[in-house]
């Protein structure tokens, strides 16, 4: 029977069919962070049981980490408590980690494919709903919480049920300034945060094929923000390009065999899909938030919306709330919108490929008056490679920090924050009340128009900065 | 280790919105937390607080009777967002022993059940029905009969809801998941075995500990 690359990996990963359809499924890969994690290692210990396999689980911290001085001291108290747990139950359970000072730290979605760690055909998971980012790689990958992170230690295993298969389909080619955020948030703004419950979703059309590794894992990041389990992107040369040669990657005959199996794994030709979605890539434009839910997506030559054109009384009504939250007004044009941060980092958008496309915009501007920009690397090595090309030098001469990896100000755990009412470019995944620090205003963004609104200190198209 | 949930009687509160995310439920800034319990005091903390701490007296959860529910009803999509259990433990914490709403988050769903809340799904006019008895307080107090799968409203009429059999099953005895899986410890076993034999190209992490 035909299957999707969907079925394919779960049909190889189930370990036992439970009577009612629950399937017993295997996992290749835990990644571990502070924040989800200790809750899980404390069950552990209570129940005296083991952790199955350290050799296919790995932890870094990220979510709590400042990106300032790693040198100094972490000052709030609960987030070291958190860091401090974390080395303490890596070392007690034997986990492989990533410690803070270390190069290989960062955001735990960047460090996963970066190191070979996360590989096509995998199935992946960890305490963070972002996980969806590495179904990039060709691999099932979803976010769990404690709950099952404390399962998957103690068995390598989830009871789980089948999704059901979606296929996106993006047709034809982007025109120039536009990205993989750009295809994504068309995507969340066409089909709604809750579009793709149930599913896993799978991204096709020539569109996708042309994005390099980087736009599939922002594509994939934010497939959870459509409500998908996950996000994938079948494997191919530029994905095998991409794994071969990294630290934890299969190497030489392994890596040819590997490759085999990683060739098998694409949607048969008449496999049937439960949903099927359809762009033309040739519609996209640069694309940006307004609201406080990640569906509220606006082209950059768009107006924010009008309650009283909503039929819904009940959808007035929470249209109205999000533009008294965001502070805007019915019928404005979102270009020209004045903006206080630009936040460019985070999960979705801090590879290398996002900070040269940041970087392009930024050199030879400067950051307007007013304006906070932060540039946080995805990891250290994202850090070091961007040092090794110069960019940090043209965002610090452009008035941009430069800043250590870590989750930042995605979600303000650690010092960087939005203070109450400022609005933010944030190259991150979530424009939700509080996200980015207690009330915040967050507008979702590409790396080039976050830049591009930092220099202009307001959004602007970023296609007419050339 | 779960409490069991067999059948609940109680006050339900209404919160008429959708695609409440995991955020509003409990803020990121609480999750700096190495425990499970205390975070009830938290929860929705931006709409049950002032930013001088003082509690927002129009928020369902601080009016009487609702202080003390322990059914939530809201609109579509709830639990959106961060995979966070803290959201369950908070909900929990406050006393939420059941969610009902039209729609859920795949993962807030999920993470319901492993925390011994009965997350139920009911089309809308249903939920807004049951948000209207709801709204009558310490008088109309909702039951939840998981045994026989229905809602009983105020008036004593019933309404049946779906619930999956094992998770159900789980939920009736208090089971702990991780006992169960390894009772399929052998299955676990021999599937490793096969991987390693079939499939030795399969990398594994080994490195010294800390990188």
């Amino acid at each position: 029977m035909a299957r999707t690359l969907f079925d394919k990996i779960w049909d190889d990963h189930v370990v036992e069919r439970l009577p009612d359809g629950t399937c017993i499924l295997y996992i290749d890969r835990h990644l571990l962070h502070e924040v989800t994690s200790p809750q899980a290692f404390e069950g552990l210990r209570m129940s005296g049981r083991r952790l199955r396999r350290a050799d296919a689980t790995v932890a870094v911290v990220d979510h709590n980490v400042p990106t300032s001085d790693r040198s100094l001291p972490i000052e709030e108290p609960e987030s070291r408590l958190q860091i401090e747990t974390l080395e303490k139950n890596v070392a007690e359970f034997g986990v492989p980690y990533f410690k803070l000072r270390s190069k290989d730290q960062g955001i735990v979605h960047v460090v996963g494919p970066e190191q070979g760690i996360s590989l096509p055909g995998m199935t992946i998971v960890c305490g963070d709903s972002h996980t969806s980012t590495h179904g990039a790689m060709g691999a099932l990958a979803f976010g769990i919480g404690t709950s099952e992170v404390e399962h998957v230690m103690a068995t390598q295993t989830l009871l789980q049920k089948p999704a059901k298969n979606m296929r996106i389909t993006v047709s034809g080619h982007v025109g120039p300034g536009v990205t993989a955020k750009d295809i994504m948030l068309a995507i969340i703004g066409k089909i709604g945060t809750a579009g793709g419950t149930g599913h896993v979703m799978e991204f096709a059309g020539d569109a996708i094929r042309a994005l390099d590794m980087a736009g599939r894992m922002t594509l994939c990041n934010m497939s959870i923000e459509a409500g998908a389990r996950a996000g994938l992107v079948a494997p191919d040369e530029t994905t095998f390009a991409y794994v071969e040669g990294r630290r934890f990657a299969p190497k030489g005959e392994d890596f040819d065999k590997a490759c085999a199996y990683w060739r098998t794994l694409v949607s048969d030709s008449d496999a049937v899909f439960d949903t099927e979605v359809t762009l033309d890539a040739a519609d996209i434009k640069p694309n940006l938030t307004w609201g406080t839910s990640p569906e509220d997506v606006i082209g950059i030559d768009g107006v924010v919306p009008d309650p009283a054109s909503c039929n819904d009384p009940a959808r007035a009504r929470q249209v109205q709330r999000m533009l008294d939250y965001m502070g805007l007004e019915a019928g404005q044009k979102i270009a020209g919108t004045k903006i206080d941060v630009a936040f460019i980092g985070s999960c979705t958008n801090s590879r290398i490929e996002d900070l040269r496309a940041a970087a392009a915009v930024a050199k030879g501007r400067h950051v307007a008056p007013g304006v906070r920009a932060m540039v946080v690397p995805g990891s250290g090595n994202v850090k070091a490679a961007a040092e090794a090309e110069g960019l940090d030098l043209i965002f610090r001469e452009a008035g941009f920090e430069w800043r250590e990896a870590g989750c930042s100000m995605c979600l303000g755990m650690n010092p960087d924050k939005l203070t109450s009412g400022q609005r933010c470019a944030s190259t991150s995944n979530r424009n939700f009340e509080g996200r980015q620090g207690p009330g915040g205003r967050t507008h979702l963004c590409s790396p080039a128009m976050a830049a591009a609104a930092a220099v202009s200190g307001c959004f602007v198209d970023v296609r007419e900065m050339a | 280790m779960m409490d069991k949930f067999t059948t609940l009687t109680a006050i339900a509160a209404p919160l008429p919105v959708e695609n409440i995310d995991t955020d509003q439920i409990i803020p990121a800034r609480f999750l700096k937390t190495i425990q499970r319990s205390g975070l009830g005091k938290n929860a929705f903390a931006a709409q049950r607080y002032n930013e001088d701490g003082s509690e927002k007296p129009d928020f369902v959860l601080n009016k009487e009777p609702f202080r003390k529910a322990e059914i939530l009803i809201t609109f579509e999509n709830l639990g959106c967002g961060s995979s966070r259990e803290h959201a369950p433990w908070a909900l929990l914490d406050f006393g939420i022993r059941c969610v009902i709403a039209p729609s859920f988050a795949d993962i807030f769903f999920n993470n319901c059940f492993k925390n011994g809340i009965l997350p139920i799904r009911l089309p809308r006019e249903i939920c807004e029905t049951l948000m209207e008895d709801a709204q009558m307080g310490a008088n109309a107090r909702i039951t939840i009969d998981l045994e026989n799968q229905v809602v009983q409203r105020p008036d004593g009429s019933t309404l049946p809801f779906e619930v999956d059999s094992f998770r159900k099953h789980m939920l009736i005895e208090g089971l702990d998941d991780i006992g169960q899986t390894l009772q399929h410890d052998s299955a676990i076993q021999s599937f490793e075995q096969k991987r390693q034999r079939d499939e030795s190209w399969r990398p594994t992490i080994v490195m010294e500990t800390v990188s």
